[in-house]
């Protein structure tokens, strides 16, 4: 089922009587989500993401905008016509209930002529569960289950009625590391095995674009940016997408472009720019981005090295630096002369992006002609 | 000091000791509280209701049995107390949770007024048992010059006047459970608009996304999570219901044997300082019977809570 958001926007009343102030959670939000995807909603906390979810959802009314799930509207729908099923970050499974009651609950709230008989409620029950292969604890109680198995009956729970959009609120949050990494694989899987369109929610970026066919960004209840993950990886629109995508995070740099080039500090690191690029600007170079060089572009004054077995994360500092420290990531085969006090990189092109300082804004260069001075 | 402590090996024992002789000096102010008030009172209860004719003044009795008991429960008296007590309990712990339990969902679900309504519903547990009964009076004693506002209304709309306070039985009782009910209802209500609130939203919002109905959601949700403080209020209601007196009192006066209306409490008052009093073997017998009642029924709750009452 394909689900379009137009100009949604949901406004709260302040928690200040006198100020009166609304805080806008979703800020004018369009955007279709194709059929059968699974969409990524990413941002830092409090970016309305949540919210969203739970305007699809029809937990909460949109203040203006309009939802549809194909051709219908369904912005003045409550929650149990939208045909949706949603897993909340606790699970909110219901503790008195096993967990075959527990999956048989929305399936029990039918009624005329869509009730099923039990047989056809167990069975349908089963068929959920087996999905996320829980079939072997469906006589026991939440409480006697682990996160992760909680969690599955959390999802077998809102699969059960065969939702035509499947919606997730930070699924992931609640459990460890290495079970996280077990699960998200788990969420894709049940997802392409049901073909049903999936939207979650997450502040991991980790998270997003490792399973996501689509991720959307989101800032203070604004879109920043949709696409593809490696998409918006390697084009971010803006700053803060660039700052809030990738591990480690992107070194970003007070840069100024003159005659075309751009500066750090004194140095000029590439070249490529039109005649109208503003002159203060912030340069944001991925951490694989930097090639190490004896003669490069960019100096910085090496502080350490990191060796994580597959490749060598080079520290450094620099004046024009945002970061407090330069981070570069290099193959194990390039050497590092310790001997010296500074490194030399040259930029990768592809890799660098260009911002004005004050809207934050990409600023586009020619790469081709580009590269390394 | 410290640099004792430090200093010797012996002086850690020491201390060691000193700090469990430290925990029981922290227990020691309610341990005899409990002991004097409490424990030694209840054994010493116990053992005067097998003592025949013990006389407080004289400390002396002339034998030991059972005979105290005998008595008791041959007594009409008591027997009228011990009927009127199982009529109330039975009457007013079910009506008074069941109607507390439905003020509170009222109160959780509105949010317009919530405070007031929630101070107005709490007032009588501020307020004076005596005063209430006052109140009471008013509306329900007939007098010389009027039939009290109840029966105004019961005129009003066509019906006989009834004489609450004086008149039939089922009258009084009524007046009764309407008063106890009325007396511990704030301290239910308080409670379970507490226990609703603790209740997680997003179960209900889970709930709703299952199209679950109203009352489904009530009976499968919010009821089985609020369970145990129900049960909690069952168990209190029953032993405060067990133990009522002050509201008899309240309503018909200190001569509750002549009304008919007495309590097994004021059984135990009555046969201990009544005008009848001076008998504190039969009146240990009625406590110890009381006592052995409220436990009973304390235990068969609780068997049946650990069937019915999640987590």
């Amino acid at each position: 089922m394909e689900v379009i958001l137009q100009n949604l926007t949901k406004k709260f009343p302040g928690r200040d009587r006198k100020k009166k102030k609304e805080v806008i959670a979703v800020n004018n939000f369009s955007f279709s989500i194709p059929d059968g995807k699974l969409i990524g909603l990413l941002g830092p906390s409090g970016c309305g993401k949540s919210t969203t979810l739970n305007l699809i959802s029809g937990l909460l009314k949109p203040t203006s905008g309009r939802i549809f799930f194909g051709e219908d509207d369904v912005t003045d729908l409550p929650p149990e016509h939208r045909g949706i099923g949603l897993v909340f970050q606790n699970y909110a499974l219901y503790p008195h209930l096993t967990v075959m009651q527990n999956i048989l609950f929305p399936l029990q709230n039918l009624k005329g002529r869509d009730r099923l008989s039990k047989a056809e409620m167990a069975e349908k029950a089963r068929e959920a569960a087996g999905l996320v292969q829980i079939e072997e604890l469906l006589d026991r109680k939440p409480g006697e289950l682990s996160g992760g198995q909680q969690q599955r009956v959390a999802i077998a729970r809102a699969l059960v009625k065969r939702p035509k959009v499947l919606l997730l609120d930070e699924p992931l949050s609640n459990l460890d590391a290495r079970l996280r990494l077990q699960t998200r694989e788990e969420i894709r899987r049940i997802q392409r095995e049901t073909g049903i369109t999936t939207i979650f929610v997450t502040h991991d970026q980790e998270e997003a674009m490792s399973i996501s066919d689509m991720i959307i960004v989101m800032k203070e209840g604004i879109v920043q940016q949709i696409g593809r993950p490696q998409e918006v990886y390697d084009n971010p629109a803006n700053l803060f997408v660039a700052r809030f995508l990738g591990t480690p995070p992107v070194n970003v740099f007070d840069g100024k472009i003159r005659d075309g080039r751009l500066y750090i500090g004194e140095e000029a690191v590439l070249n490529g720019f039109s005649k109208d690029s503003p002159s203060d600007v912030c340069a944001a170079v991925r951490p694989e981005g930097f090639r190490l060089c004896e003669n490069g572009a960019l100096g910085c004054e090496l502080r350490g090295v990191e060796v994580m077995g597959r490749d060598i994360s080079v520290v450094s500092g620099n004046k024009f630096s945002q970061n407090p420290q330069v981070r570069a990531i290099i193959s194990t085969e390039q050497q590092i002369d310790f001997e010296n006090s500074t490194v030399r990189f040259d930029l990768i092109p592809r890799k660098v992006f260009v911002f004005h300082r004050e809207t934050e804004e990409r600023i586009c260069f020619e790469v081709s002609t580009g590269g390394s001075l | 000091m410290k640099k004792d402590k430090e200093g010797s090996v012996s002086g850690t024992t020491m201390w060691k000791k000193f700090g469990s002789l430290k925990a029981w000096l922290y227990l020691l102010p309610a341990i005899l509280f409990l002991g004097i008030f409490m424990i030694y009172p209840l054994v010493d209860v116990f053992i005067y209701s097998f003592e025949e004719g013990y006389n407080s003044a004289s400390q002396t009795y002339f034998g030991t049995g059972f005979y105290n008991y005998s008595y008791v429960l041959h007594d009409p008296y008591f027997l009228q107390a011990v009927k009127n007590t199982f009529v109330l309990v039975l009457i007013t712990v079910p009506l008074s949770t069941g109607i507390a339990l439905l003020i509170s969902v009222g109160l959780h679900s509105i949010t317009p007024f919530r405070n007031f309504l929630q101070t107005v519903y709490f007032l009588p547990y501020v307020t004076n048992t005596l005063a209430i009964g006052l109140v009471f009076m008013i509306l329900f004693k007939k007098t010389a010059y009027s039939d009290g506002l109840i029966n105004l209304l019961i005129n009003w709309f066509g019906g006989a006047s009834v004489d609450f306070i004086a008149g039939p039985y089922w009258a009084k009782m009524f007046v009764l459970c309407f008063y106890t009910i009325w007396v511990v209802m704030p301290f239910k209500i308080l409670i379970l608009t507490g226990a609703l609130s603790s209740v997680n939203q997003e179960y209900y919002n889970a709930a709703r996304v299952d199209g679950t109905s109203k009352l489904r959601t009530f009976l499968r949700i919010t009821l089985p999570m609020i369970s145990p403080m129900i049960f909690y209020l069952i168990i209190t209601g029953f032993i405060g219901a067990f133990k009522a007196y002050s509201d008899a009192v309240a309503l018909f006066g200190t001569d509750l044997n002549a009304a008919g209306m007495n309590t097994i409490v004021g059984y135990v008052y009555d046969m201990l300082y009544g005008d009848s009093g001076g008998y504190p073997s039969y009146a240990s017998a009625a406590a110890i019977l009381l006592f052995t009642i409220v436990l009973t029924i304390t235990c068969i709750n609780l068997l049946v809570s650990r069937k019915k009452v999640h987590y």
